[in-house]
């Protein structure tokens, strides 16, 4: 689906030698209007085609603010084909090869496995390749992750999500591995109650989705709570590390943020608990500092 | 990195519509609680002010009490109050058993249990609230 058409008109620009800046110029408007009036002649072109077809409507979040003329968001409407099994990336792909080349998202794997697509899809965060056009409402309305800035199109900028992720250090440290093993086991038990804090793909639609997160950019936000709790639940974790973790995690923009909205785990692709991992993080750390014994 | 611009209802609470259970349930425990609070307040400052050791004479407290029970708005208010109360109470209770991690795959049927249960109570209470008064 990801392969190009061809672009059918040809955009050299002969350079007339010797020509007036004025008749330039409206040449280039000449042009310009031609080149408009070509798109709207495929847009025509491909609905058209598409008469007889079970068809879906997408409507488009655009916005580039290096574009003059598009720096004011709008919603564009795609008219896509609707195929058994189509998912919403799917149907972004062939608007984007079929309609306008320059329909700017991220994702890659196509498998629910990068996390490059998380989008905000009929109201609720979700990965464009993980979701059914089949199971939508029409039109599918499809906008940029919320609460991030928006880089263009569907693409949000994110940076700050990757920063809190960094924020609760993910990862072992080395003075944990004891001398002279050659491997580090974890029990099977173990291996169970982490299980599913490990499926993140940083896909940060959990944190879009978070109210708190939105109203205070400091919140560490459900995903990296998360990656805490993969790491602090960890038997192979060492006593100093977790002490270390759990500090991190008892600040004012830890897990004590959380008020139980459940925004996070509902919209989460992997099916992670997030708040049930939150949750028991915030015993955990009531836990830490209250000792009666 | 580019510029920003304002996204206006996608950015805050305008996106209300969306919300799930939750913050529906976030939301109401918030703005029942705070009910509560001025309820309080205003309680207190009422009976403080109509009880004869506040200088008033020894039937002040029976005619201010009957007098704002005369009044229809305030049969409505005190409905109205023991809704806020109930679901407050209610859902503060699930909320607790949130913290204790149990449950937490039902937490919207336990909300729209706190919702349920609360109707059926202020709809028992009304014959209680507003006999002698419709
Ligand atoms: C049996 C009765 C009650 C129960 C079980 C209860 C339970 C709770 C719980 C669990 C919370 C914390 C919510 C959270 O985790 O975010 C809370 C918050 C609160 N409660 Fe109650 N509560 C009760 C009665 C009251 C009363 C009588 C008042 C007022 C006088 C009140 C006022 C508040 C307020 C103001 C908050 C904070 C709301 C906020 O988050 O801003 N509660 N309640
Ligand atoms: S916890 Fe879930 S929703 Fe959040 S970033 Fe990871 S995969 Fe995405
Ligand atoms: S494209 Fe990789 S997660 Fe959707």
């Amino acid at each position: 689906m990801s392969t190009q058409i061809q672009e059918q008109e040809s955009e050299q620009e002969e350079q007339q030698q010797g020509e007036s800046v004025p008749a330039q110029q409206q040449r280039r408007m000449d042009q310009k209007r031609e080149r408009a009036a070509d798109e709207e002649r495929q847009r025509e072109r491909v609905e058209s085609s598409l008469d007889d077809e079970d068809t879906r409507t997408l409507k488009v979040f655009r916005y580039d603010p290096e574009v003059e003329g598009k720096k004011d968001p709008r919603f564009d409407e795609f008219v896509v084909p609707f195929r058994k099994g189509m998912t919403v990336l799917d149907a972004l792909m062939w608007a984007r090869d079929h309609y306008d080349s320059s329909l700017t998202f991220r994702h890659s794997c196509r498998q629910a496995i990068c996390g490059s697509d998380a989008l905000f899809v009929n109201g609720s965060q979700r990965l464009g390749c993980k979701t059914q056009l089949a199971d939508l409402q029409n039109p599918v309305r499809i906008e940029p992750l919320p609460h991030q800035e928006v880089v263009k199109d569907l693409v949000v900028d994110m940076q700050h999500f990757y920063d809190q992720m960094d924020a609760v250090q993910p990862y072992f440290n080395d003075d944990d591995v004891p001398d002279g093993l050659e491997e580090q086991r974890q029990t099977r038990e173990n291996r169970e109650k982490i299980k599913m804090s490990t499926r993140c793909i940083w896909c940060g639609a959990c944190m879009s989705s978070c109210n708190i997160a939105a109203g205070d950019n400091e919140y560490l936000g459900p995903a990296a709570i998360n990656k805490a709790y993969r790491f602090a639940m960890d038997d192979r974790e060492g006593e100093a590390m977790k002490q270390e973790r759990l500090e991190i995690l008892e600040q004012e923009n830890g897990v004590w943020r959380c008020q139980t909205q459940f925004s996070c785990t509902e919209v989460c692709p992997k099916d992670i608990p997030l708040t049930d991992h939150i949750q028991e993080l915030k015993r955990e750390a009531v836990k830490n500092n209250l000792k009666f014994w | 990195m580019s510029q920003s611009y304002d996204r206006g209802l996608v950015e805050d609470f305008g996106r209300w519509r969306d919300f799930s259970a939750g913050m529906w349930a976030w939301v109401f425990h918030k703005f029942t609680g705070w009910v509560l609070i001025g309820y309080l307040f205003t309680h207190i400052a009422v009976l403080s002010t109509a009880i004869p050791a506040a200088g008033g004479d020894p039937s002040i407290y029976t005619n201010t009490l009957q007098g704002l029970e005369d009044l229809l708005v305030v049969r409505f208010l005190e409905v109205g109050l023991l809704a806020v109360a109930v679901f407050h109470i209610l859902n503060g209770i699930r909320l607790l058993f949130v913290d204790l991690g149990v449950g937490l795959t039902a937490q919207d049927k336990s909300f729209y249990a706190s919702l349920v249960l609360t109707g059926a109570i202020v709809v028992a209470s009304i014959p209680t609230f507003l006999v002698g008064q419709l």
